[in-house]
């Protein structure tokens, strides 16, 4: 399915929002998630489907003021 | 006291536009400070360096909410600080004007509400306006932090009075002067006004020499800070001579 990912489209093969950051390749640690805006917690992720067309934000530490 | 802790320094230092991340971890180091505030932006922009860094630092991070026009971006990012950082501190800023980069109070409150109801605790950038003060307190706020002068401007106290006003008005509230500091000079005369942490980023990242400016700023609040517990002198509008009068040998 095509989805927006932190702004770029991207066709995936994963049908969870966990399987989607294994299959993109990102630290499962240390990021934070949200699925169309809304906050999806670490523990929530292999229960949260994704649909056509969602948007996934990925999140890490960064430097900030 | 800041939601129970207790910090020696009362300087809250930036991490951003460091020239190197070497530099950023000395400038922490010089300036003594304990919090240090941070972010989260898209992963992929350098994340996991910045992941490594913060776990040498030792330093408690207060992650910010930088960017974010409305309540549900504020809040959203607040919930993903929250699960990355493992710390429910969170500085809010819910920005109302993109030149000025001045609060949007409404929205602040608003988030500040949610945001306190769901256990986080919340220092929020606001304005030294009192009324805005008193209903971020009623939303949950333990502390809040007036700026000093807008984000990266480097102008100081920009409303003396109105902060002054800010100090008395809510006397036993922590009060932290954030963002706008561009000099040690102004960052000690907000602690010598009773202000109980300054915290600031651009006026070290941009120095010449951040490490030693960053020294200089722990100096400069540690300096204002023991200068307000010893109590300052009260001004005159007259001259006063400090020297004796009595004894003084008769010469004309």
């Amino acid at each position: 399915m095509r989805l927006e990912v932190n702004g770029t489209a991207r066709e995936v093969a994963a049908e969870t929002l966990d399987a989607l950051l294994v299959e993109i390749g990102v630290d499962l640690a240390s990021v934070a998630t949200a699925l169309d805006g809304e906050f999806v917690p670490r523990g929530q992720r292999a229960a949260t489907p994704l649909t056509d067309g969602a948007r996934v934000e990925i999140v890490a530490p960064m430097q900030g003021g | 006291m800041f939601y129970g802790i207790d910090l020696s320094s009362r300087l809250m230092l930036g991490t951003a536009q460091y020239p190197s991340p070497r530099v950023l971890a000395e400038a922490i180091a010089a300036s003594g400070a304990e919090v240090i505030t941070v972010s989260l932006r898209r992963e992929g922009a350098g994340g996991g360096a910045f992941r490594e860094i913060l776990k040498g630092l030792n330093c408690r991070p207060l992650p910010n909410t930088a960017g974010c026009h409305s309540v549900k971006e504020a809040v959203t990012t607040a919930q993903m600080a929250r699960e990355v950082f493992g710390t429910n501190w969170i500085k809010l800023e819910v920005i109302g004007h993109a030149d000025t980069l001045q609060p949007d109070p409404f929205a602040l409150v608003e988030a500040a509400r949610v945001l306190c109801a769901d256990g986080f605790e919340v220092f929020p950038y606001t304005t030294e306006d009192l009324i805005v003060g008193e209903r971020l307190l009623e939303a949950g706020c333990k502390v809040l932090m007036p700026w000093g002068a807008p984000i990266g401007s480097g102008q100081g106290l920009r409303n003396r009075d109105g902060l002054r006003t800010m100090r008395a008005h809510f006397a036993g509230v922590p009060l932290v002067v954030d963002a706008g500091i561009g000099a040690p000079s102004q960052a000690a005369e907000a602690m010598e006004m009773g202000f109980d942490a300054v915290l600031l980023n651009t006026a070290v990242a941009k120095a010449l020499d951040p490490v030693a400016m960053a020294r200089a700023f722990g100096q400069a609040v540690a300096a204002g800070q023991a200068a307000h517990t010893a109590g300052l002198m009260p001004k005159r509008d007259m001259a006063e001579a400090s020297t004796p009068i009595f004894g003084m040998a008769e010469l004309v």
